[in-house]
């Protein structure tokens, strides 16, 4: 089912080449930012950015690097990308910047970043890696954003910062009936429980993709 | 042969239908089933697992039914209709039909909901995976509404009951399978999801809360008492504990607690009655109570040596006197029924030493240095649970190396 030449680079990382549930990177900040649908999606977007552009840069220079010092060279395009990233968010989402913090500058230590940049830009034209990357992007969105809607929504009872679930200071909504939130879902073991959970599915819908 | 034959039938018929283990649970609950092994010699025990799981079953039951009691009376005392228990374990102020009817309208819905929806789970797994149903709930259903407050609400505890018995059990393949004990995962789950129904001076008796709103409203102050020893020892307070009478009381059970586990004296007749069956590990119970007490002189030491004053946050329970610490909080309930939990304790009898005594050192340690959890045994239980597969690795390769030497002095 291939839309286009190499669209299978887009497509198998959201399903069964997940960097997320299948390679099993990227792990750390898809616990820590998690909390909140908007953080993770703002997250989603900015290592969209940074996959996107920094698989064709390292791609342009593939055949410039030496291989010696070629981790240095990535980390460098790497690190570039993320602090433009960093000075927008700081520029035009103050408040979303704070929240994510520290971890926008650990963007650069995002294994799935390195490793695509490692395993793919490296071997590969501009195009196929720009590809790769956003591919790659996307599937690491999708887990991102599944975990933080249910986290949200369990954790905090509302949905982008909106009270979907009624207010339970008010007692309105579910709340009435008694219903609480789960303070469990915004510590960072429910997060690693709730990817655990997507895992399981996952894999008990296809197989072939367990592990021995 | 009417009930019984019939049943036999009825399963010869509906030999190959999904939902068999279903019946095969209930079926197997009822009577001996009517399968026998052909070939083959075989020495069969009679402690099989569901003997072994109605043992510790019998064991919980005086807890349970203390623990309705004990429900009762806490909530008559807090609202100042009974004054406070001062003969021994068989006051009369105690075992009144009131206080059972109360603790019984409380506790029965806990027992039933942790039963129906764990089980339920393990059908429903049972059945997609086509194998019987594990007697391996039974227990857990027991243990669960001992260890929670008695104001819980049942939604939250059937909530937690998925939880543990989905992740802490069947993920890992069911019954026997488990790491950690799926009794304390759904505490810790309620506890860390829901913490103001778990902590804190107002969920340890029925009708605590809405009796603080009612004084702060207006009405007329009597006695309030729904913090446990353990709570306020933790907010510094040190008058608990220095009477014959309190140290009684707190012995019998008669204290503010989660529903099941006040009771030191009746644990102690539940652990006796465990070791002499030979269904719990009285290496794992013995070590952990040395272990809780050589933290405690520890503790009490540094205390003695003037290293910390009053005003430290810890002093209430640093000072606490060692032996103390084995009558308040769960600690004797969780040594005796869950630290003995054969699934996920240690194997090895050196293990279970090394275990045990693990567990009660690093409860008294969380109970000290962490007051957000004044409780550390559910903690100490869950971490040592983890490493006890660690422990055993080590112990057996100590062994073989000590007799690989030994061979090789032999041979040399």
């Amino acid at each position: 089912m291939a839309f286009f030449k190499d669209s299978n680079l887009i497509t198998d990382p959201l399903g069964d080449d997940n960097p997320i549930t299948i390679q099993v990177l990227g792990i750390c900040s898809a616990l820590a930012i998690t909390a909140e649908l908007e953080a993770s999606i703002v997250m989603s977007v900015a290592v969209l950015f940074v996959m996107g552009v920094g698989n064709v840069v390292v791609s342009l220079m593939r055949n410039m690097i030496p291989s010696k010092i070629r981790i240095i060279v990535q980390l460098i395009v790497v690190a570039t990308l993320v602090i433009i990233v960093d000075l927008v968010l700081k520029a035009f989402a103050y408040e979303l910047s704070k929240t994510l913090s520290v971890f926008v500058g650990l963007i650069i230590t995002n294994c799935i970043i390195m490793g695509r940049f490692e395993a793919f830009a490296l071997a590969n034209g501009p195009w196929r890696s720009f590809l790769d990357g956003i591919g790659n992007a996307f599937g690491y969105a999708l887990i991102l954003i599944i975990v933080g809607f249910f986290r949200e929504l369990l954790g905090s009872g509302t949905l982008l910062g909106i009270e979907v679930l009624g207010n339970p200071i008010d007692k309105t909504g579910v709340y009435a009936y008694g219903y609480e939130n789960n303070g469990f879902m915004l510590l960072a073991p429910m997060a690693l429980i709730t990817v655990g959970i997507i895992i399981w599915i996952q894999r008990s819908r296809n197989p072939a993709l367990v592990e021995d | 042969m009417g009930l019984k034959q019939n049943l036999h039938n009825f399963k010869e018929k509906n030999k190959d239908k999904k939902w068999l283990p279903l019946f095969n649970a209930f079926h197997t609950f009822l009577y001996a089933p009517n399968e026998v092994t052909h070939n083959g010699t075989h020495i069969k025990g009679a402690d099989d697992l569901k003997r072994t799981m109605n043992t510790v079953i019998m064991a919980l039951i005086p807890c349970l039914i203390f623990g309705m009691f004990n429900a009762g009376y806490q909530h008559h005392f807090a609202i100042g209709e009974i004054s406070q228990v001062s003969g021994g374990f068989f006051s009369p102020e105690f075992w009144t039909l009131d206080n059972l009817s109360i603790g019984a309208w409380k506790i029965l819905p806990l027992v039933i909901v942790s039963y129906g929806v764990g089980l339920f789970v393990e059908f429903i797994f049972a059945v997609k995976n086509g194998h019987e149903v594990e007697e391996g709930y039974l227990v857990t259903g027991m243990l669960v509404p001992l260890i929670v407050p008695v104001d819980i609400p049942l939604w939250m505890l059937a909530v937690a009951v998925v939880f543990g018995v989905v992740l802490g059990k069947e993920v890992f393949g069911g019954t026997g399978m488990n790491i950690l004990n799926p009794a304390l995962l759904i505490r810790a789950f309620l506890f860390f999801a829901y913490p103001t129904w778990m902590t804190g001076d107002k969920v340890w008796v029925h009708g605590a809360d809405p009796r603080v709103q009612d004084i702060a409203e207006g009405a007329s102050a009597d006695v309030i008492s729904g913090e446990t020893i353990l709570g306020s020892l933790a907010q510094n307070s040190t008058e608990m504990m220095d009477s014959t009478q309190e140290l009684w009381n707190a012995f019998y059970g008669f204290i503010p607690g989660s529903v099941g586990e006040t009771s030191t004296l009746l644990i102690l007749i539940g652990a006796i009655f465990l070791i002499f069956s030979k269904i719990g590990s009285w290496r794992i119970m013995l070590s952990a109570v040395v272990g809780a007490l050589i933290m405690g002189l520890i503790f009490n030491f540094v205390v003695d040596s003037e290293w910390i004053t009053g005003s430290s946050k810890f002093y209430g329970l640093m000072s606490t006197t060692f032996w103390h610490h084995l009558m308040i909080g769960g600690f004797a309930f969780g040594v005796v029924y869950m630290a003995t939990d054969p699934v996920t304790a240690s194997q090895t009898n050196k293990g279970k030493w090394i275990y045990g005594f693990l567990i009660g050192f690093i409860a008294v340690l969380i109970r000290v240095f962490n007051p957000a959890y004044p409780e550390g045994i559910m903690l100490a239980i869950l971490l040592m649970n983890v490493f006890a597969p660690t422990i055993d690795h080590y112990v057996v390769q100590g062994n073989v190396k000590m007799r690989a030497k030994r061979l090789k002095a032999k041979t040399a």
